[in-house]
């Protein structure tokens, strides 16, 4: 079920994705620490998007599966993708102004992380947390 | 919306860090707060974030980035308050604060901060008694 779906086109839509983030994590009575690493997350890579490639979305749903139950949070982009996915991934790598802790760190926040990416063909992150 | 409020005292600068804090409105309390301390001459700086629920990557590069400018103006920076789920956040994402002096509420961020203004005090008054 959708909760949310953000479009980010501007800085201050990142503060819009973490807020609604945080209300769906906290109506679905995540712990505090959940919460926080799941906004935090929201926001590396809504911020990702901003930077990279200026304009996206980010969709938040409320996923079951078999008894599990949990929040999955997508950010697709039709930026300029990433080269090399793996190197993108590694910890303190960044073509922007980061640190280069956005991905891999975001990846330590939550339960599942999937990211899918050609050059020239956007980017798309899917990550799950589970309750 | 974008002014933090702050407080001088006993050349001490109190500076208290709250609510949804966006990329622009970080760098601008960075300049505020430098452009104070170079104002007024505060020899401390006590940065509390107990307000704050979430740092990312960038507010946190931001915060640890300012209180090393504090110390290039010759003044001393306290970090107080941090939440115990920011904690956490903060180290499963890789953001390290080298080099910021940690206290753990703003009474003892206060207390080493009157220390020093009153040791570095008694450092002009000798300098003085040289002449």
């Amino acid at each position: 079920m959708i909760l949310y779906e953000i479009h980010i086109k501007d800085e201050k839509d990142i503060v819009s994705a973490r807020q609604r983030a945080r209300e769906a994590a906290k109506n679905m009575n995540f712990s505090i620490t959940d919460q926080t690493r799941i906004v935090t997350a929201v926001s590396e890579l809504s911020r990702n998007i901003y930077v990279y490639a200026s304009t996206g979305r980010v969709v938040i749903e409320e996923i079951s599966s078999g008894t599990k139950h949990g929040l999955m949070i997508t950010f697709e982009d039709q930026g300029p993708g990433i080269p090399d996915i793996d190197k993108a991934m590694e910890e303190g790598y960044s073509t922007g102004k980061g640190m280069g802790l956005g991905l891999p760190g975001s990846k330590r926040l939550v339960d599942d992380f999937v990211i899918t990416s050609q050059p020239n063909n956007g980017t798309k992150i899917i990550i799950k947390k589970w309750l | 919306m974008n002014s933090v409020p702050m407080f001088l005292i006993n050349k001490i600068l109190l500076v208290s860090l709250q609510g949804e804090i966006n990329d622009n409105m970080a760098l601008s309390f960075q300049k505020s707060i430098l452009d104070k301390i170079y104002e007024t001459g505060a020899k401390g700086v006590l940065l509390n974030i107990s307000q704050l629920d979430i740092i990312d990557s960038y507010l946190g590069r931001i915060i640890s980035e300012t209180a090393r400018m504090i110390q290039l103006l010759g003044a001393k920076a306290v970090l107080t308050g941090m939440k115990p789920y920011v904690a956490v956040t903060l180290e499963e994402l890789g953001l390290n604060m080298q080099g910021v002096e940690i206290a753990m509420n703003a009474d003892i961020g206060v207390k080493i901060l009157e220390d020093y203004v009153k040791a570095s005090d008694f450092e002009e008054i000798s300098a003085e008694d040289l002449e």
